[in-house]
């Protein structure tokens, strides 16, 4: 540890005020804060108390909470595809979880590389510090994408994110919508045939080689929009263990709901995301549903999904456990947060059912909830001041 | 050509661009720019409307009351507009069909109002005619640059033509399909205005 602070010392003259990488000083500030803090001392005016947990550290803890939802997909991935060409039972689980690792690990490695070289590009022309919330977004894009995506479609994806996402709007912090959940819209519009189907969830079930004949890689939810009659059929292939703990085909991260929740459990222990956020989504996609139940018919059997399978299934628990809660798109306002994370489950499950052509709203509701943000926090905000100029007039 | 003169043509292309700097004229920029062809062939259809519609109301300027101006102008774009339509539908029915309802809908193109109200009203027919055309071909140029971006990625093709080898395809690349959704043209048209005020120092705003 001590070789390498000296070692960084060595190298600093290198990039300060007249240096031979003056440029890069943003970038080399970048690495030394990933395990240093920077020696800057509070200023003579202004704020003296500072807290440890930066940026940094902030998003350090979120990429944790995603570990657990990370490694499941892993193994996920190689128990699916080990179970398309019919050797479920006879593979170990480490050959499982190798194989997933090598399917996973290019995506987080394009995903990052092609992120982070956007920033790092705007950082060296635009000369602002570099900020650290790609960090997370670099993770959370492969966790949300389908397993066989084309790597070059993801890393044009992640610089079309960093860059119409963050960059034009002054970067992180300052984004009007989840640059992640950017990065997959702009995927599902411009590349559908790699993002939706029953061929791409599961490796290599594209090429077909040595596949099971007969074996479907469609999604719960798929199968749950195309049912006739009634579900009964989809409830003998699927149980709500199945889906709690996630060992269906979908997106790399997604399926496990107990992977989810103890990312989510990290999230509000340290308090870095909203529990009211989380709740409120929860309920909202509970209540949504249950209208749909209500309305359900011979006709129409995708309403009859029970709410309880509703947020177990597709990808519900994590938009409302990482995505939903992303500080800088949700609700600012306590009170806006309820209504922001309501709306997003109830769009969520509205948007799934009702629209036949996405078989999965959750990504659609929380783009158009960013969008809405900061209107809901306006009207909030508007409100209380009246409350309280009508405090002032009675008191007068 | 007096100095004054060529900035009515040489403004309109770059620091006063219709498109880009006034923000007018967007609804048919997102609507015919899927395609390089319909974007050629509306840039020229506006170009003739704009510029014999500038020189008409410069001409009948001071007989023009003030209050009914505004539906003079409409009459005279009408009428040209019409006349656009009518050799469209002549001599390039194809085009025609993939324009449908957009040639019509050069009555309401903001530019064109906005370029009649702003400037022919008060000026002489020469300056006029150079001012409609230097807007339009302002608009023409943005139009034709986003129609060959959106083609470009969205269809592989340019004009038509397939400019994009097969083998890329064979290779795993796939055509962009948000570039022919609309909201891509708004995004390219955001981009370019992005790349044109970073470069220009004096639309650089405090």
């Amino acid at each position: 540890m001590k070789a390498l602070r000296n070692y960084l010392d060595k190298i600093k003259p290198n990039y300060k005020k007249g240096g031979k990488y003056e440029k890069w000083l943003p970038v080399f500030e970048s690495f030394e804060t990933f395990l240093y803090v920077l020696g800057d001392t509070t200023p003579k005016k202004g704020a003296h108390i500072r807290d440890a947990m930066d940026l940094k550290r902030t998003m350090s803890i979120v990429v944790i909470a995603l570990l657990p939802a990370l490694l499941f997909g892993m193994w996920n991935i190689g128990y699916q595809h080990f179970l398309s060409i019919g050797q479920g039972q006879e593979v170990s689980f480490w050959a499982q979880f190798g194989h997933g690792f090598i399917q996973v690990l290019p995506l987080i490695l394009v995903s990052y590389i092609a992120g982070l070289g956007t920033e790092f590009l705007f950082v060296y022309i635009k000369g602002h510090e570099i900020e650290e919330g790609f960090l997370v977004s670099g993770m959370l894009i492969p966790l949300i994408v389908p397993i066989d995506v084309p790597l070059w479609m993801l890393a044009l994806a992640n610089i079309f994110a960093v860059i119409l996402g963050k960059e034009v709007f002054g970067g992180t912090g300052m984004n009007i919508v989840n640059p992640a959940l950017l990065a997959r819209a702009f995927l599902f519009f411009a590349y559908p045939a790699k993002m939706s189907g029953d061929k791409i969830w599961i490796s290599g079930l594209e090429s077909g080689e040595g596949v099971v004949d007969g074996f479907s890689g469609a999604t719960p939810l798929a199968e749950a929009a195309a049912a006739e009659g009634n579900l009964d059929l989809f409830h003998a292939k699927y149980t709500i263990s199945d889906m709690f703990l996630g060992t269906l085909p979908g997106s790399v991260g997604e399926t496990s709901v107990l992977a989810i929740l103890i990312g989510a459990f990290i999230l509000l222990l340290t308090g870095i995301a909203s529990w009211k956020i989380m709740l409120s989504v929860f309920v909202g996609g509970v209540s949504m549903g249950l209208i749909l139940n209500g309305f359900a018919s011979e006709t129409n059997v995708y309403m009859s999904l029970p709410f309880y399978e509703h947020i177990l299934l597709g990808g519900f628990a994590f938009g409302a456990v990482f995505m939903a809660t992303d500080p800088v798109t949700a609700s600012q306002t306590e009170k806006g947060k309820w209504i922001y994370g309501f709306l997003v489950g109830f769009i969520a499950i509205l948007v799934r059912v009702v629209n036949p052509a996405y078989p999965e709203g959750v990504m659609l509701a929380i783009l158009l909830m960013n969008v809405f943000a900061p209107l809901i926090d306006h009207y909030i905000i508007r409100a209380n001041v009246k409350k309280r100029l009508k405090r002032i007039k009675v008191k007068a | 050509m007096s100095t004054k003169n060529l900035k009515l043509i040489t403004n309109p292309l770059n620091i006063d661009n219709p498109i880009t700097i006034q923000v007018l004229g967007i609804c048919s920029a997102l609507a015919v720019t899927v395609k390089l062809e319909p974007a050629v062939v509306m840039s020229i259809s506006v170009l003739f409307v704009m510029a014999f519609a500038n020189v008409i109301i410069s001409l009948l300027r001071n007989t023009i009351p003030s209050r009914i101006r505004i539906i003079v102008q409409l009459v005279i774009i009408a009428s040209l507009v019409i006349l656009v339509d009518q050799v469209l539908k002549a001599f390039a029915y194809d085009v025609s069909k993939q324009l449908s309802v957009f040639v019509g809908l050069i009555i309401t193109n903001c530019i064109i109002m906005g370029r009649l109200e702003a400037f022919a009203l008060g000026n002489k027919p020469w300056p006029s005619f150079l001012d409609g055309v230097g807007n339009s071909a302002g608009y023409g140029m943005i139009l034709i640059l986003v129609a060959f971006i959106r083609e470009l990625f969205g269809s592989g093709s340019v004009w038509g033509f397939q400019v994009i080898p097969e083998g890329f395809y064979e290779f795993g690349y796939a055509n962009n399909g948000l570039m022919i959704l609309p909201p891509m043209a708004l995004i390219v048209v955001g981009i370019v205005i992005w790349v044109q005020r970073a470069r220009t120092r004096e639309l650089i705003e405090a």
